[in-house]
């Protein structure tokens, strides 16, 4: 199994006292597969994404990512998990934009040391940034970031993909082949996916999908 | 990975490089005015060194005439003979007026090792040296030598500027002085069993040796205002490298949350941060140091005829590169870049990983940031409240003007942002609130170059203030002390004597000018004898005086001293002073003597001839209502040379040009000071002008045109640099009200009355206003030029 969570929960501090967030979270997911994790706001999912990401850290439970326990990971620990298990995708692109395009495909596979510059050329032309690559992220349109997002989280070939929302900022005709793409390529690399969306339609295309609500897995 | 992550770092200045350049600039202009301060210092202490280390200055006791400035060559043989093991020196000055030499004699076989350059020579080659004689001075020197001595000058780098070193006999024949000596080196070690010195020699006191260089403590007191000047111009450039590192950071809060979303730990993303800032702290403090060089260089000529003027000490006019400045300029560039990015950086890493990625407003000042602001402005002018009713000493009076300063620059924005809110709330029109809303909002991000500006301003003010307050005092200082129309210079006592009595039915009074160095108080000082008459009665003013002050002094029943002395010694009105080898009397006034180093005490003509029959008036000051014609008469019927009259117009004006000279430096580094300040507005409203578009959009898109919003950006600076005026004023008063009643009272020894001089407030307010308009035109004229797609930008969902 690449990821296994066992009795996950998390609160955050409210001004009436801890505000539970998860109350105790189970799920696996096996290599290459992909999951949906669907949810009303608020219900949990972005920080169940952040945790397995090791973005945050739970309350308590269990996560297993890759054969290491997370929760027992420092800061640095859970940096070189992250830099070679995990690839994210961000509903708001998070691209850095004093570098790039073929620099921020680029960037987490040199982070990794896992840079191939011919792999990563290749995803670029797939996702059709072949004709950006000189270009820096505030000359692309949302459409076109995201690709970028999507191809630097798949250039350093990480085992597992997070990605929150990744086309909640697009427009339903963009999101759907962003979407296309970003499937074809991670089956094609064989990760796994673990996707937040509010879309039932989107959600349909996984494998598998978990419903949260109110901090529990429906 | 650390490559990658450097990458990424180093991309953020190659797509910002006007914050690169302002950063490096704010660093480089920071250091270049600290370390061409401290060149300047180094320099000088590097010649008292020299001058020290050559002529033992307050390295070893020494022996001095209780009265006069000559000990008979008789008395020191009469010490050796006694079993003193003292070392003779004669001194004086050769060469033309503007290029004199301080010739110094020693004698080579009985100066303390090491002192002096004939003593190494003598040791490598005595019948060589006892042959040739020569004379020794570093090349510049030699070079103003040149054809006024006869003996062979030897150049010696070593030896402190404008000296010449000689073997004494040479030196005695140099300055026409056989016979005489000026002081008595005192070896370390002594035989014991020798007589005392009052037994054989009771005309010389023991001066003990001070440990260091006299003129180097003397005028630590001015190096130490260079330095405060100095750091204050550093101030006023960390303020810009704080707004530069400080927007930077905030621009790349994304970045750096993406790049630990990524993989890359937080431990070494802050030291590779750290390795940039210092990267860049030593780029732009090795242009401030060379930046620095080229202002001391051109400094050091007018620093070297301050220090020579009010001090009478030596330095040489050309700079060297010395590691001891050019390594603290470095090094206060890392400093200053540490400070100014610490907060930064603390904030990096205390970040959450998961925090906004949405820059904060720049600087915003969060409320509970806002309060400690207030709360620390406020401790700080309390503290300098206290300091200036509890303390004394320069180091107070230093602390004085931080407290004052930083406490007023923090005050700043609140002060401002008041002054704004009271605008916004009286302003009727629409676009009159939404510009004072707006420019209260854009407060945050200005306040930085604001403070600078104050700083610069106040400093400005304070600083021109105290010199134009100390002009107007020495101007009337010369009237009263140059009240002669003409001075004379005689050769002997007898042609001083004839000159008496050839003057005596010509003119309306002659004033001897009688003078012997003395020890007052335990302090060394001049005393005086003034023939008292209607010239003292009439034109001296005095700081503070006893009823029939003349009459009493003339009398001898009482004396005045200069302020110098009367600080230096505690003394004033109605206390007693005794004088060496005469009375003790009760001061009966004391009076300003501004630009004296040392303390001075005045008796009546009678008493000073009583007490010092040996010593003889050999120049004069002559009243007259008809200069012109005395001076002929002196010229052609008594035979004076026209080099030995001086008229009183040419003794004023030669005043003045050296107090202009004085005061070069402080008006150079008030304009460095002021136009860093400009640069600070400048380079803060144009990387504002990028962030501020979602401010502007919406009132463009409610129908202001971008061509307004240009106008209105003009506007804002004009007004800000107005209100940044206005609280300068107060804060540049009260900073010369220290530096006149405080920090120069402890530096030099007087307390200047304070003058104001509101047409200079007034052209100083226009330069300002200038300045921030200089500095805004080019953010302006970009705003107004701004593409409306841009604008639109901010209103799209991508943005």
């Amino acid at each position: 199994m690449l990821l296994s969570v066992h009795a996950l929960t998390k609160s955050y501090a409210g001004a009436d006292g801890p505000v539970p967030v998860l109350r105790g979270v189970d799920l696996t997911l096996a290599p290459g597969e992909t999951l949906a994790l669907t949810g009303e706001s608020g219900s949990g999912k972005s920080t169940l994404l952040h945790l397995v990401g090791g973005l945050d850290t739970a309350d308590s439970g269990e996560i297993l990512l890759d054969g290491q326990n997370m929760m027992r990971l420092d800061d640095k620990g859970r940096a070189a998990l992250r830099r070679s298990a995990v690839g994210i995708v961000f509903q708001q692109f998070n691209l850095i934009p004093s570098l790039d395009v073929a620099a921020n495909i680029a960037f987490q596979a040199r982070l990794a040391g896992r840079y191939d510059a011919q792999a990563a050329d290749r995803l670029a032309r797939a996702l059709g940034l072949g004709a950006q690559l000189d270009k820096y992220p505030e000359q692309l349109s949302g459409g076109q970031q995201q690709r970028v997002a999507i191809a630097r989280a798949l250039a350093a070939r990480p085992k597992l993909i997070l990605a929150d929302e990744p086309t909640g900022n697009l427009d339903e005709a963009t999101a759907g082949e962003v979407l296309d793409q970003m499937l074809a390529l991670v089956a094609e690399t064989g990760a796994a996916l673990m996707m937040v969306t509010h879309s039932r339609a989107l959600a349909a295309r996984m494998q598998r999908q978990l419903h949260l609500r109110q901090g529990t897995l429906a | 990975m650390m490559r990658a992550a450097l990458s990424a770092l180093l991309s953020h200045w190659r797509r910002n490089p006007l914050q690169l350049f302002t950063l490096v600039a704010g660093l480089a202009l920071a250091t270049a005015l600290w370390s061409g301060v401290q060149a300047v210092n180094s320099e000088a202490r590097a010649s008292y060194d020299a001058a020290a280390a050559t002529l033992g200055d307050g390295q070893y006791d020494q022996l001095l005439p209780a009265a006069g400035n000559t000990i008979p060559q008789a008395t020191f043989i009469a010490l050796r003979r006694a079993g003193w093991l003292v070392g003779p020196v004669v001194e004086g000055r050769i060469g033309a007026q503007g290029a004199r030499v301080r010739l110094v004699g020693l004698d080579p076989l009985t100066t303390p090792a090491g002192l002096g350059p004939m003593t190494r020579a003598a040791a490598a080659d005595l019948p060589s040296y006892l042959e040739q004689l020569p004379v020794y001075a570093n090349a510049a020197t030699a070079a103003k030598l040149e054809g006024v001595i006869d003996a062979p000058v030897v150049i010696d780098a070593g030896i402190a500027p404008d000296t010449a070193i000689a073997d004494i006999s040479v030196a005695q024949r140099l300055l026409d002085r056989q016979g005489d000596l000026s002081r008595l080196i005192v070896a370390t070690q002594q035989p014991l069993g020798r007589p005392p010195l009052a037994t054989v020699a009771p005309d010389l006191v023991r001066q003990p040796a001070s440990g260091g260089s006299d003129v180097g403590r003397l005028t630590d007191s001015f190096h130490l205002n260079l330095t405060a000047f100095g750091l204050l111009s550093f101030a006023v450039g960390i303020f810009i490298v704080h707004g530069a590192i400080g927007l930077a950071f905030e621009q790349r809060r994304g970045m750096v949350r993406t790049l630990r979303a990524l993989g890359m730990p937080l431990g070494p993303l802050i030291g590779l941060m750290a390795v940039e800032l210092l990267a860049l702290a030593l780029l732009g403090g090795l242009t401030g140091v060379l930046l620095g060089y080229l202002i001391a260089a051109s400094l050091l000529p007018d620093v070297a005829a301050t220090l020579e003027g009010l001090y009478g000490a030596q330095v040489s006019g050309t700079l060297q590169l010395r590691p001891a400045w050019w390594l603290s300029g470095l090094g206060i560039s890392v400093l200053g870049t540490a400070i100014a990015a610490a907060g930064a950086l603390t904030g990096i890493a205390r970040m959450p990983l998961l925090a906004s990625a949405r820059p904060r407003a720049w600087a915003t000042a969060r409320t509970t940031t806002r309060r400690l602001q207030i709360a620390t402005a406020l401790l700080l002018l309390t503290l300098a409240g206290a300091l200036t009713v509890l303390g004394n000493g320069l180091i107070i009076g230093f602390a004085l003007l931080g407290c004052l300063l930083i406490g007023a620059a923090l005050l700043l924005p609140f002060l401002l942002d008041v002054a704004l809110a009271g605008a916004q709330r009286i302003a009727s029109g629409v676009t009159a609130q939404w510009f004072w809303a707006d420019t209260r909002q854009q407060l945050p991000g200005l306040s930085l170059a604001l403070m600078a500006l104050l700083l610069a301003m106040a400093a400005n003010i304070g600083v021109s203030t105290m010199v134009s307050s100390f002009r107007l005092t020495f101007t009337g200082f010369l009237d009263q002390r140059l009240a002669s129309e003409l001075y004379v210079a005689t050769d002997s006592a007898a042609q001083a004597a004839a000159l008496e009595a050839f003057t005596a039915p010509r003119v309306t009074e002659t004033l001897p000018l009688l003078s012997v160095d003395t020890t007052l108080a335990g302090l060394p000082a001049e005393l005086h004898g003034a023939r008292i008459g209607a010239t003292y009665r009439e034109n001296w003013t005095l700081l503070d005086q006893a009823p029939d002050v003349w009459n009493r002094v003339a009398d001898q029943h009482a004396l005045l001293v200069n302020e110098q002395l009367a600080r230096r010694a505690g003394l004033w009105v109605g206390d007693n002073l005794a004088l060496e080898g005469g009375p003790t009397l009760p001061i009966a006034g004391v009076f300003g003597d501004y630009g004296n180093p040392i303390g001075q005490a005045i008796v009546a003509e009678p008493l000073f001839r009583n007490i010092h029959p040996d010593v003889t008036a050999l120049r004069f000051g002559l009243r007259s209502d008809t200069p012109k014609a005395l001076r002929a008469a002196l010229e052609q019927e008594l035979g004076l040379s026209a080099g030995s009259i001086t008229d009183q117009a040419q003794i004023k004006a030669f005043s003045l040009s050296v107090f202009e000279r004085t005061f070069t430096v402080t008006a150079a580094l008030n304009v460095l000071t002021l136009a860093v300040a400009g640069f600070a507005i400048f380079m803060s409203l144009l990387t504002l002008a990028a962030m501020r578009l979602p401010q502007l959009a919406p009132a463009w898109a409610l129908g202001l045109t971008r061509r307004r919003l240009g106008q209105l950006e003009l506007i804002r600076a004009m007004v800000l640099a107005v209100l940044t005026a206005s609280c300068a004023l107060p804060l540049g008063l009260a900073l010369a009200w220290v530096l006149l009643a405080v920090v120069n009272v402890e530096a030099f020894g007087w307390r200047l009355p304070m003058f104001l001089f509101p047409l200079d407030y007034a052209k100083l307010g226009v330069f300002a206003l200038f300045a921030a308009v200089i500095a805004a035109v080019l953010p302006a004229r970009r705003l107004a030029r701004t593409p409306p797609s841009d604008l639109l930008k901010v209103f799209a969902n991508e943005r």
